[in-house]
């Protein structure tokens, strides 16, 4: 639990001095709340002795001035801590980011979609209750409850000890019992809202085809049945969240009448001052606020670690491809190669391509054809670098891939067709993609040569228009241009065109096809295809056989 | 004070017994407080007069009684108040799920599948502080403070006084405040969904961002939207925490206010001591349940934003007129379909999809419907599987209007290629067995032989029993496609509709499926949507639409 703590604490990089004041803040909060009770008690108790007004001046003061600082000091730790949490999400969100860039698309795969999406939106927002609820509370107990017991065992010994007692039963066994208790819920309700989220979205993209085929009983019975699942876990969770309030009460009100007995006792036997036996006792029983929080807090600690250490299961995966030490210079020709290529997927026992070789010299065209399968993306996976092949090398400019720096590979190939993911922003988002730096004038070009500078112009947002999820609000035949005057516009001297025709009917594909050859110029153009449009338009047709 | 939505508080109805039950212990729980306050202060007072530890034993064993019970008490609180809310909460999320299930499926009200899950889990759970705590607590606000004023007034009316004069201006801040966090909650809750939106966007791009070496660039965009979410929350929370301190100064002053009275009243020997501190122990009570709403109710106010957006998609047009009851549909096997002059508009689009369309099917002929990409194929389609129902025309069908009887009674007479086939998590012959739970395992072997699967799913390690779908053995497009259409074979519906049978197979499997449906042919009545020209030839009649019109039939029979 503790090494999973450090990494997460690690993960969200929150400065020493950021804790050190949020913590003060948090112990000047209780403690002020404390000294406005037990001053008032003993001013109460003073005051029945009948002295003078005047006498009371200090106690007065001393009432008011925490009366006024209390909800102050209470406001600004607040803010304080919800600032430092959040500034923790955004880093656990950027470097939870940085860890997962490299494993994309071929570490991913073993994920289900919903799951991902829980992993990544759901418990990584949920590690901003790390420090908040989490981490704060207990060194804001320690602080604040250590003055407490050291105040009260200046007055008198025995209260001040039956106060830590108090303190520490409420402080460490309670929540120890209470978190114990609801971890196990927690984690496995993070794991239930997981399941429950994948059936749910697998549900409701397959709604049109299960009101058709009348088998929404079934699956909706899935459903149902992960939320009783749910359900139950939260019912458990509040077993265990009610034993914490009870356990805390019991234990703060035993100690509050704990520390009136050794008062009264004190003062029977002559050793305390009388006006001091109602102070401890209001001073006993404003000091439980410190501890409060705790048992909420391990069990918040409990349930965030379930979430922290499903975010960190994807973040220990390790990426497969990596730079090498002594990389090359980027390479200076473009002269592709797969030579003896044998290649899989770690989730998979039998290999996707073996003993395969292609050649793509500078300015040639080849296509890559056969059935459907996953062998023809692979080839593109490993040209791009996101795989290693297992057998054989594949080679750029007569070297290893892997002797040069992965971004030098991959800025030698241009990416366009049915597997460039297209961003849920505008058109020019999508396209300053392949070169940032492009000028208005370079969007033009590339939107011509794609055949949208038309359409584009009849846009009443043109450039800014957006394009909606995935590129939803375009046509198919948009979308597919779309990519290729993306990677028009960027340099590379080989261009992938990895299923341009998908979803088009066979006029618009033919199109697409032609003008995108017609746009590659002198590019080297590897077409990936399971269809006819375009064959005629190569140099070299390779077939890839079921490996 | 809350702006509270009334629909959440007709949910609460389900389980009210629940929650009348959870708000008497929270009074007893907190009539136990009051209780203890009293007995510490007599403790107090009584060894202030000189009392022995012996003559309080009495109180003190009592004070203890007292704690007990208190810890019992807010154990069931907090149990009852958690289940009760649970089955709301259960409830709430299920009709969520059916409501849209069994609504129009194809007609999209801007809620994708992805924010609908989101507010199905997350955001249904947002709502659970609102029910278990929040409902509960009202009640409290309001019976607690009574309690303690009568009794400080019991004691003391002068004190009583002097909080009844605090008093009052505690709701009023809440009120003022806690109307103005509402919204900015709501604004936050939008914020941070396009904020997950824009993770999920990227993370699910980031093959494309690295294939064009900007994954790096992206990590910084995620920084900057992280840090614009923190500014924007914290600009709600600095407001929202303002609230709170305004009810916590009102109540430390009350408290300063009462303390210091009673001292200088009690020097002047008008009140005794132990009234005194009896009043002082009870002061903070009197404000505590009002806290403890206010901290309820900012942590409730984000539940309440997402309550809005879930309350509007459960409320949505409670039964479409799709579902009329009581008339069965007529026999396909002999009935005639006609759709008549229909126009389809989707919600929020100014053209139609489709304008003006004359069809007719006869009983056991093949129709293929050609046309470019977008002419509005596939919604005819959704129209006969009553997925949608036109804006203008009618549909007819043995000379019956369409919204005369009940969906299932058609839908059952009918099986449905969709143009993007879905496979649920489970096994390929689970998957298969979707379009006839009853069938044997011989029949679903049979329909995969038809669609050409049985090879492919013969040479999976666990063949029909490999599992498939979200986080299954992956499938490529075709063959999730020849999955999809064994389980339109095994079906054997009087009506197939075919949306592009053969996109994305390879040449080989492609003349299997071709072969496949003309094998079907005569077998029932089937409407094709294709652009291989090769298949449409196939079929006794060839429709051809247009930018969303008929342009009328351009091949006779074959047959």
């Amino acid at each position: 639990m503790t090494t999973a703590l450090r990494r997460l604490l690690g993960l969200s990089g929150i400065r020493v001095s950021r804790v050190a004041v949020s913590v003060a803040l948090g112990a000047l909060t209780v403690l002020f709340g404390v000294g406005l009770m037990a001053t008032a008690g003993y001013l109460i108790s003073r005051a029945a002795e009948r002295p003078a007004v005047l006498s009371l001046t200090t106690a007065i003061v001393a009432v008011r001035f925490f009366g006024l600082a209390r909800p102050l000091a209470r406001y600004v730790e607040r803010l304080w801590s919800h600032d430092l949490a959040f500034r923790a999400l955004g880093n656990v969100r950027a470097r939870f980011y940085a860890r997962i860039e490299p494993l994309a698309p071929a570490g991913l795969a073993a994920f289900r979609s919903g799951d991902l999406t829980t992993r990544m939106i759901g418990d990584v927002d949920a590690l901003q209750g790390l420090y908040l609820r989490g981490l704060g509370p207990p060194l804001v107990a320690l602080a604040a409850g250590a003055v407490c017991v050291g105040t009260a065992a200046a007055f008198l010994p025995a209260a001040g000890l039956v106060l830590a007692a108090g303190l520490v039963l409420g402080g460490v066994v309670v929540p120890l019992v209470a978190g114990r208790l609801g971890g196990v819920a927690g984690r496995r309700q993070a794991t239930a809202r997981g399941e429950l989220t994948s059936e749910i979205v697998e549900l409701l993209r397959a709604a049109p085809e299960l009101a058709v085929y009348g088998a929404e009983e079934p699956t909706l019975e899935r459903i149902r049945s992960a939320d009783r699942e749910l359900s139950r876990l939260a019912r458990r969770d509040a077993l265990a969240g009610g034993l914490g309030d009870a356990l805390s009460i019991l234990v703060a009100g035993l100690t509050v009448a704990g520390v009136l007995a050794v008062s009264v006792a004190a003062h029977a036997a002559g050793s305390l001052d009388r006006v001091l036996v109602a102070m401890l006792a209001l001073l006993a029983l404003a000091s439980f606020e410190a501890v409060a929080a705790l048992p909420a807090a391990a069990r918040e600690l409990s349930g965030t670690l379930g979430s922290g250490r499903r975010v960190l299961e994807l973040v220990d995966r390790e990426p497969t491809v990596g730079d090498p030490t002594a990389p090359l210079d980027p390479p200076t020709g473009s002269s592709v190669a797969l030579e003896n290529v044998t290649a899989g997927y770690a989730s998979a026992a039998a290999p996707v391509l073996s003993d395969f070789d292609l050649n793509l010299e500078p300015g040639r065209r080849v296509a890559l054809v056969g059935p459907s399968g996953v062998g023809k993306t692979t080839v593109a996976n490993l040209l791009l670098r996101f795989l290693d092949p297992t057998g054989g090398r594949v080679a750029l400019d007569n070297h290893d891939l892997r002797e040069y720096r992965q971004e030098d590979v991959r800025a030698t190939f241009a990416l366009a067709g049915q597997e460039a993911h297209v961003f849920d922003s505008t058109i020019r988002a999508n396209l300053l993609l392949a070169r940032p730096d492009a000028t208005e004038a370079d969007l033009q070009l590339a939107l011509r040569r794609a055949h949208l500078e038309a359409w584009v112009e009849s846009l009443p947002e043109g450039l800014d228009t957006l394009v909606g999820e995935d590129g939803s609000k375009l046509s198919g035949g948009q979308r597919q241009r779309l990519t290729l005057a993306r990677a028009l516009l960027s340099d590379a001297p080989v261009l992938v065109l990895d299923e341009p025709t998908a979803h088009l009917d066979p006029e618009t594909a033919a199109a697409v096809i032609d003008e995108a050859f017609a746009a590659a110029g002198d590019r080297t153009v590897l077409l990936i295809t399971h269809r006819e449009e375009g064959l005629d338009l190569v140099d070299e047709v390779v077939a890839v056989d079921a490996a | 004070m809350a702006a509270f939505d009334r629909r959440l508080l007709q949910r609460a109805r389900e389980a009210r017994t629940a929650l009348a039950a959870d708000a008497v212990l929270g009074t007893v729980a907190a009539l136990l407080v009051l209780a203890q306050a009293v007995l510490l202060a007599h403790v107090a007072a009584s060894s202030f007069d000189g009392a022995s530890l012996h003559a309080v034993l009495l109180p003190l064993a009592l004070l203890c009684g007292v704690v007990c019970a208190r810890a019992a008490a807010a154990w069931g609180f907090e149990v009852v108040g958690r289940r009760a809310a649970g089955r709301i909460l259960s409830r709430l999320r299920l009709d969520l799920v059916e409501r849209r299930l069994r609504g129009e499926p194809a007609s999209r009200d801007g809620a994708e599948s992805s924010e609908l899950a989101a507010l199905a889990v997350t955001g249904v759970d947002a709502l659970e502080t609102t029910f278990a705590r929040y409902l509960p607590q009202v009640v409290l606000a309001v019976i607690v403070p009574i309690a303690v004023l009568a009794l400080v007034a019991s004691i003391d009316l002068v004190s009583a006084g002097i909080m009844l004069l605090t008093l009052p201006l505690v709701p009023v801040f809440m009120w003022l405040i806690g109307r103005y966090t509402e919204n900015r909650a709501r604004e936050r809750w939008e914020a941070l969904t396009i904020l997950a939106h824009h993770f999920a966007d990227v993370v699910r791009g980031l093959p494309t961002l690295r294939a064009f070496n900007r994954a790096h660039a992206q990590a910084d965009q995620i920084d900057l939207v992280s840090d614009q979410y923190r500014t924007a929350t914290m600009g709600t929370l600095r407001v929202a925490f303002l609230s709170g301190t305004v009810l916590e100064l009102a109540a430390t002053i009350a408290v300063a206010l009462v303390a210091v009275t009673v001292g200088v009243r009690l020097t002047e020997g008008g009140l005794g001591f132990e009234a005194g501190l009896t009043v002082l122990v009870l002061a903070p009570e009197l404000y505590l349940p009002l806290r403890n709403l206010a901290a309820q109710f900012h942590a409730s106010a984000d539940g309440a934003a997402v309550a809005g957006r879930l309350l509007d998609l459960t409320a949505a047009p409670p039964e479409p007129a799709i579902r009329t009851p009581g008339h069965r549909a007529p026999d396909l096997r002999t009935a005639t379909i006609r759709l008549e002059q229909v126009t389809f508009r989707y919600p929020g689009r100014p053209s139609p999809a489709l304008e003006d369309i004359e069809l007719e099917l006869e009983a056991g002929e093949s129709v293929a419907l050609v046309g470019p990409s977008g002419a509005g194929k596939s919604t005819v389609a959704s129209l006969l599987l009553r997925l949608a129902e036109p804006t203008e025309g009618r549909l007819l069908v043995g000379g019956i209007d369409f919204s005369a009887f009940e969906a299932e009674t058609w839908r059952r007479q009918l099986a449905w290629l969709p143009q993007r086939p879905t496979m649920l998590r489970g096994t390929v012959a689970e998957n298969i067995l979707l379009a006839d739970p009853e069938a044997t395992f011989e029949r679903v072997q049979a329909a995969a032989a038809l669609a050409d699967a049985d090879g492919f799913v013969e040479a999976l390690p666990e063949g029909y029993e490999t599992v498939v779908g979200d986080g299954g053995r992956p499938l490529s497009a075709g063959q999730i496609r020849r999955l999809a259409l064994a389980r339109t074979f095994l079906r054997d519906a009087p009506l197939v509709i075919l949306d592009e049978p053969t996109a994305h197979l390879d040449p080989q499997s492609a003349a299997h499926v071709a072969a496949a449906i003309e094998g079907y042919r005569g077998r029932c009545t089937m409407l094709l949507i294709s652009h291989s020209s090769e298949l449409a030839a196939r079929c006794d009649r060839v429709v051809r639409i247009e930018d969303g019109k008929t342009v009328r039939a351009l091949m006779e029979a074959v047959a």
